[in-house]
């Protein structure tokens, strides 16, 4: 068990340096531009993975997430203080090394809050909030679940688009790189492509060793049963509620880190991320993976992803999301790498019914 | 804030209030027959609006309602025929998101065929600038017309499953379906039914309200939403409650302009829900154990 | 002292009083059973007494704890293990993998040190598996550990539920309906094991509806008809008592 683990994350880190190679040799190294975004959103989704495919809780509402780490990451560090130098609170954080100085759009000196800061703001903020509405939320089941983290979801982007101060519809730009440590900063720009892309990727690789990890452990075990037959698992002694929400915060946190490194990485953020339709993508990539497969995720990720952010899908884009979801939903709700063909023909042939149906 | 004035914001909370009530008794007709939430009511309404306009162009307004109705109903008959009909035992998952994703296919069928502008049908009577008196308050007589098709809506649908035999099917077959079928009660065009319904009095719905709002093809996912904090306030199932819920709805969100800037507005109905979901999921009418019971 | 402590115990549902001031004891090491004709209120009592429901009024007491209205986790945490009428396996788990749920109460590796996989983590995985084995070697149904439960016979199934609540090592074991769909062969080897349970100290409470296992192995009997307790002693002068052949029989 425990080596398989490792060796597949093994095998995928090579697979990352392959792509890389591969673009590069085909000439397409511009390419790693949209898989560094599509890292990223593999964040989300795989945290969106381990909540609906092993505590099996929906969530609509992991954009409302991703947009607060984004949003938050933004506002802080465009914010300008230096007209408020001389303010007591200002002068305090000056002090404690969290701002930093940096050149505004008329040459003069802006002074914003460190990357470092904000990153730290925005986890705390989001994770907060999520627990916070993760108490009440959890307690629902079923479509009420579905329709809360919906609404949570809609609210957070109604928030953003009717607010003037984070930029309305227009949201914000101007978002300077993110320097983690010196000599490696998540921003675009040309000569740290490459390095930005590794990043995103060893990232996702730490991520999914973590989860991997998780899974097999006594609390992916108590999450899994929690699935199967929420009785038993209470029953047995697993504090139910307490492992739904900790699920719940750890699929947002995720959403809030990848929020807020894809904001540094394209330089700002709009309401857009925050919208149903993006809810309604990670859902669909977690459909079409797998619910229960953390590979299958990341698999299907990286590919729809990706392809969208090429524009392959051109003002289709949410149509091929919503068509997917419904194909798979009717025809594999294992998810496509699992699909049972067998059964799946059986059920389609009038007035046959497959053996057995899933959860 | 003047009584006028109240009164003003009143009589449009109760215009909005009464589409959100039809939207919610949407979702009851067909949660009432099948335990499925049906994600795409919104896009029913959407649908009768849409249609409308365009058939309105060709053919006298009377006729391009009739047909934008029976139009959406048979779309709402082949969403339930391709998609739902014939999945055994779904979970409740799956259920949800598969009419997420029909609510999304509908939505951008909409946006292929009639692309991002926005339209509304004229005004049944009279015309942007006409409007009626009554004590200070002036409003639209397409207002009337509003209020009056929500209240035959609520009509007929009551005389429907109260009165005729094929409502009492219906409601056998909503309340045991086994047993509604042991009857002879053919359950499963019952439930095609109950989807017809529900895009039927959705689309004239949107179609008696685009004058006064405007319909696009984006409007369904937020009057979903709406409609279906609306069908859970008032217990879920509960179609009179619905009504209710759904004037109570509308009221307070129109005078939530007066604490709130407008950009908000939207959130009202959202922070309704949360509220409702996390403190009293059967609803204002609804009962405890009700709610319990339609688990998937 | 005894065990579990069931004091004046009334629950109702809309209109019906499925519980009324229902009061007994279990003592330490022995067997009790509960009888009553079907709708006698024996699974809400296992409900109430195991923390999935919540009695209007009466206590419940365990190991001298009040734990009436408490939640499942809880109590599973203060050594009450029940199993389920219709058998509760996480069916997408394998066998061993439910069993080693069992071992929840026992064990302590949370979120962080599961995602780290930390040296001490993988000791505890280690025991816990080794744990979970023995229960199941117990039962005999070692072999079955690699497979999927779903895929499982319905008496293999019973058998994992039942390694399951063992796993644990608790005090005290609520079996409802352990015979439930069982031949008469299984029913005897079920008879068997219950008392090799009770003879490694744990005390058992079972609600059973097949007689002949209620009076090979109790100790003691309660007899529930409509909510109330109608009789309580030993099973030979149950068996004789008017009241009871009145519920079970009619006039």
């Amino acid at each position: 068990m425990r080596p398989g683990r490792h060796l597949q994350v093994a095998i995928f880190a090579a697979a990352v340096v392959a792509v890389h190679l591969a673009a590069e040799a085909g000439g397409k190294g511009f390419f790693l531009t949209q898989l560094t975004m599509t890292a990223y959103y593999t964040l989300v989704v795989v945290g969106l993975s381990l909540l609906m495919g092993y505590a099996g809780q929906i969530s609509l509402g992991q954009a409302g997430f991703f947009s607060i780490g984004g949003y938050v990451a933004a506002a802080l560090t465009t914010l300008d203080l230096a007209p408020h130098r001389a303010r007591a609170a200002v002068a305090a954080l000056a002090r404690a090394h969290l701002l930093v100085v940096r050149p505004d759009l008329y040459g003069g000196e802006a002074l914003s809050v460190h990357p470092w800061v904000a990153f730290v703001a925005a986890v705390l903020l989001g994770a907060g909030v999520a627990w916070a509405i993760g108490v009440p939320v959890l307690r629902l089941k079923g479509h009420y679940l579905a329709m809360a983290t919906l609404a949570f979801g809609t609210i957070v982007g109604s928030i953003l688009v009717g607010t003037q101060a984070l930029g309305a519809a227009d949201g914000i730009s101007g978002v300077p790189p993110f320097e983690l440590v010196p000599g490696l900063r998540v921003g675009g720009g040309a000569a740290d492509r490459v390095r930005n892309y590794y990043l995103a990727w060893g990232l996702v690789a730490v991520a999914m060793l973590l989860l991997l990890n998780l899974v097999q452990a006594r609390a992916g075990r108590a999450l899994r049963a929690i699935h199967g037959a929420e009785d038993a698992a209470r029953a047995m002694g697993v504090d139910t509620a307490r492992y739904k929400l900790a699920t719940f915060v750890l699929a947002a946190v995720l959403a809030v880190v990848a929020g807020v490194l894809l904001t540094h990485y394209n330089g700002g953020i709009g309401p857009s991320e925050a919208s149903v339709m993006k809810s309604v993508r990670y859902v669909a990539i977690v459909a079409v993976g797998g619910m229960g497969s953390l590979w299958g995720t990341l698999s299907a990720s990286a590919v729809l992803n990706f392809l969208s952010l090429r524009g392959y899908f051109g003002a289709y884009d949410d149509a091929v999301f919503g068509g997917i979801l419904v194909l798979v939903m009717l025809l594999a709700p294992e998810g496509i790498l699992q699909a049972n063909l067998r059964g799946l023909l059986r059920q389609l042939v009038p007035g046959r019914r497959a053996a057995g149906e899933e959860k | 804030m003047s009584l006028d004035l109240l009164l003003q914001y009143l009589v449009a909370g109760l215009t909005y209030g009464s589409i959100y009530a039809v939207v919610g008794i949407g979702f009851n007709i067909i949660y009432n027959a099948t335990g499925i939430i049906n994600f795409a009511q919104g896009e029913f309404v959407m649908l009768g609006g849409m249609l409308a306009v365009s058939f309105q162009r060709v053919v006298p307004l009377p006729l391009a309602i009739a047909g934008a109705v029976a139009a959406t109903a048979g779309v709402g008959a082949l969403v339930e025929v391709t998609f739902i009909r014939w999945l055994w035992k779904p979970s409740v998952l799956r259920m949800i998101v598969i009419t997420i994703g029909v609510s999304i296919l509908l939505r951008e069928g909409a946006l292929l065929l009639w692309g991002e502008s926005v339209r509304s049908l004229p005004y049944f009577t009279g015309d942007e600038v006409s409007s009626i008196a009554v004590g200070g308050v002036r409003f639209s007589p397409q207002v009337l017309w509003v209020l009056g098709t929500t209240g035959l809506i609520v009509a007929f649908l009551s005389v429907f499953f109260g009165h005729t035999m094929l409502g009492w099917e219906m409601r056998a077959c909503a309340s045991n379906r086994d047993a509604a079928a042991l009857c002879g009660i053919p359950t499963r065009n019952l439930v095609t039914l109950s989807f017809v319904l529900s895009a039927a009095i959705g689309a004239l719905a949107g179609c008696v309200v685009s004058p006064i709002t405007y319909t696009s093809y984006a409007v369904g996912a937020g009057l979903a939403i709406k409609g279906f904090t609306v069908a859970i306030l008032g217990g879920l199932g509960n179609s009179m409650g619905a009504v209710a819920a759904g004037l109570v709805l509308g009221v307070l969100e129109s005078l939530s302009v007066w604490v709130l800037p407008t950009a908000y507005k939207d959130t009202v109905s959202l922070t309704i829900l949360l509220a409702i979901l996390f403190m009293r999921p059967s609803g204002l009418f609804g009962s405890r154990e009700a709610s319990r019971l339609k688990e998937f | 002292m005894a065990l579990l402590e069931v004091a004046g115990l009334h629950k109702r549902f809309g209109g019906v009083q499925a519980v009324k001031d229902v009061s007994f004891r279990v003592e330490p090491g022995t067997i009790k059973a509960v009888i009553g004709p079907n709708g006698a209120g024996k699974t809400t009592l296992f409900d109430l007494v195991s923390g999935f429901r919540a009695p209007d009024a009466g206590t419940v007491r365990f190991r001298d704890t009040p734990i009436e209205g408490r939640p499942p986790h809880e109590i599973a945490a203060l050594g009450l293990s029940r199993t389920f009428q219709n058998i509760k396996l996480f069916g997408h788990m394998t066998a061993l993998e439910n069993v080693m749920v069992g071992r929840h109460v026992r064990s302590r590796a949370g979120f962080l040190a599961g995602m780290l996989d930390l040296p001490r983590t993988r000791r505890e995985e280690r025991e816990i598996e080794a744990a979970a084995l023995e229960a199941m070697e117990f039962l005999g149904i070692g072999p079955l550990a690699g497979l999927e439960a779903s895929s499982l016979s319905y008496g293999q199934q019973r058998s994992v539920e039942l390694a399951r609540a063992l796993a644990s090592e608790p005090r005290m074991l609520l079996l409802d309906e352990p015979a439930a769909g069982l031949n008469m062969r299984e029913t005897s080897d079920l008879a068997r094991l219950i008392a090799r349970i009770r003879d490694r100290g744990v005390t058992v409470l079972v609600v059973e509806h097949d007689m002949s296992l209620v009076m090979s192995i109790s100790d003691e009997v309660v007899v529930l008809s409509f909510g109330e307790k109608i009789a309580e002693a030993d099973p030979r002068s149950v068996q004789q008592d008017p009241d009871v052949v009145r519920v079970y029989l009619g006039e």
